[in-house]
């Protein structure tokens, strides 16, 4: 567990230095993803607002379409058991700083393990260190990413793009989440032309209208709690392939956005590995 | 950076109200049951949010297309990722293709 955990931090390590590169590349002074990256502690919404501010986007809007994205955390915080204190809720500076620490890593590694002690364990271990590589590889990154001036002779622009496409990926093998994303996207290109930056981004929330028209899934789980087995079709082969590349950091997270053990994949990930 | 007042506006409000999403979850564990379909909803926006972002940063520039040389690159990437290479693969593999198109003379 504390290979796992290490070898997460380190392609958070990795996420943080091109989260920097590309913060100063767009135009950000050094500061901003540093605060940035310890304030928020959240990269795919640190990313979102880089992102709909450098095209010229609203900050406020991008604040609120971050907002969106990590919304997440709400059900995190339903599904996990007390661990931010060492009897029941912490207390003080305990609470403050492991409700702070509450990330898709820290989340899935508590939530595999089996007892309360080790869910605590893994997930202050996860947590403290995701606080120290993303902020650390932020920082790094918008120092190599300010000595480089041409930004597009590098292809730097092409980074951040792919970047968020290699993070998706995992949540994009899910057939149904591929046809929405696709919808989403064309909405958002074909909206460019005529809207305000940073708002056809927004306009593609439109694509998750249809889904809520869905007949909902049979739950099996209890009330409250997410699912932590979760078992999809696509789960035993989510766990085999990672199997197959235990040395590729970068492969290792999930989306920073799956629910874990929702859809199987996050919660499958870790325990494959073991 | 064109109004940093504003910029930290957003960075503040980005921050505070993660905050309270982390917090909330907890304090209202014992209080409320959270339909799991709810969740689902959220990844799906989450990542329609990201997938617009991915299409409109790699092909658009302003109101307009950015060229081929960064969606050729973001191409790249993406197959990549779907094939499970290495993070830092995807990434330099998408840079490194737009330059060398450039270098090209491709725009």
């Amino acid at each position: 567990m504390r290979r796992d955990i290490a070898v997460t931090c380190l392609a958070v390590l990795f996420i943080g230095l091109s989260y920097g590169a590309i913060a100063v590349a767009s135009g950000f002074p050094l500061w901003v993803p540093a605060a940035q990256s310890v304030l928020v502690l959240a990269g795919a919404s640190e990313f979102l607002f880089i992102g709909i501010v450098a095209a010229g986007g609203n900050p406020i809007a991008a604040a609120l379409a971050g907002l969106l994205v990590n919304a997440r955390h709400l059900p995190y915080g339903l599904a996990l058991p007390d661990i931010t204190g060492p009897e029941g809720p912490g207390r003080g500076w305990r609470r403050m700083v492991g409700t702070h620490v509450m990330n898709d890593e820290s989340v899935v590694f508590a939530l595999a393990q089996d007892d309360l002690p080790g869910k605590r364990a893994a997930y202050w271990a996860c947590g403290l260190g995701v606080l120290i590589c993303w902020p650390g590889g932020a920082v790094l990154g918008a120092l190599i990413g300010s000595a480089v001036h041409d930004t597009g002779a590098f292809g730097l622009d092409a980074m951040f793009p792919a970047v968020i496409l290699a993070l998706i990926v995992p949540d994009l093998r899910d057939r149904l989440t591929l046809r929405t994303a696709l919808a989403g996207a064309a909405v958002a290109l074909a909206a460019t032309p005529f809207l305000p930056a940073g708002l056809p981004v927004l306009l593609a929330l439109v694509a998750v209208l249809p889904l809520l028209r869905q007949r909902p899934p049979v739950v099996t789980a209890e009330a409250g709690a997410v699912p932590k087995s979760g078992a999809t079709p696509e789960s035993g082969a989510t766990a085999e392939a990672d199997g197959a590349t235990p040395s590729a950091p970068g492969a290792t997270p999930s989306a920073p956005w799956a629910i874990p053990g929702a859809d199987g994949k996050s919660g499958e990930q870790s325990v494959g590995a073991r | 950076m064109k109004d940093t007042t504003l910029v930290v506006a957003g960075m503040a409000t980005l921050a505070a109200g993660t905050y309270a999403f982390r917090l909330s979850g907890q304090l209202l564990r014992a209080r409320i049951s959270f339909p799991p379909r709810a969740g689902k909803l959220l990844e799906a926006a989450a990542v329609i949010l990201l997938a617009a972002l991915v299409a409109t940063t790699a092909l658009t520039e302003g109101h307009g297309f950015s060229g081929f040389a960064r969606p050729a690159g973001v191409l790249v990437g993406g197959v990549l990722a779907w094939r499970k290479a290495p993070f830092l693969v995807v990434v330099i593999a998408a840079a490194a293709t737009a330059a060398l198109l450039r270098l090209a003379g491709v725009r």
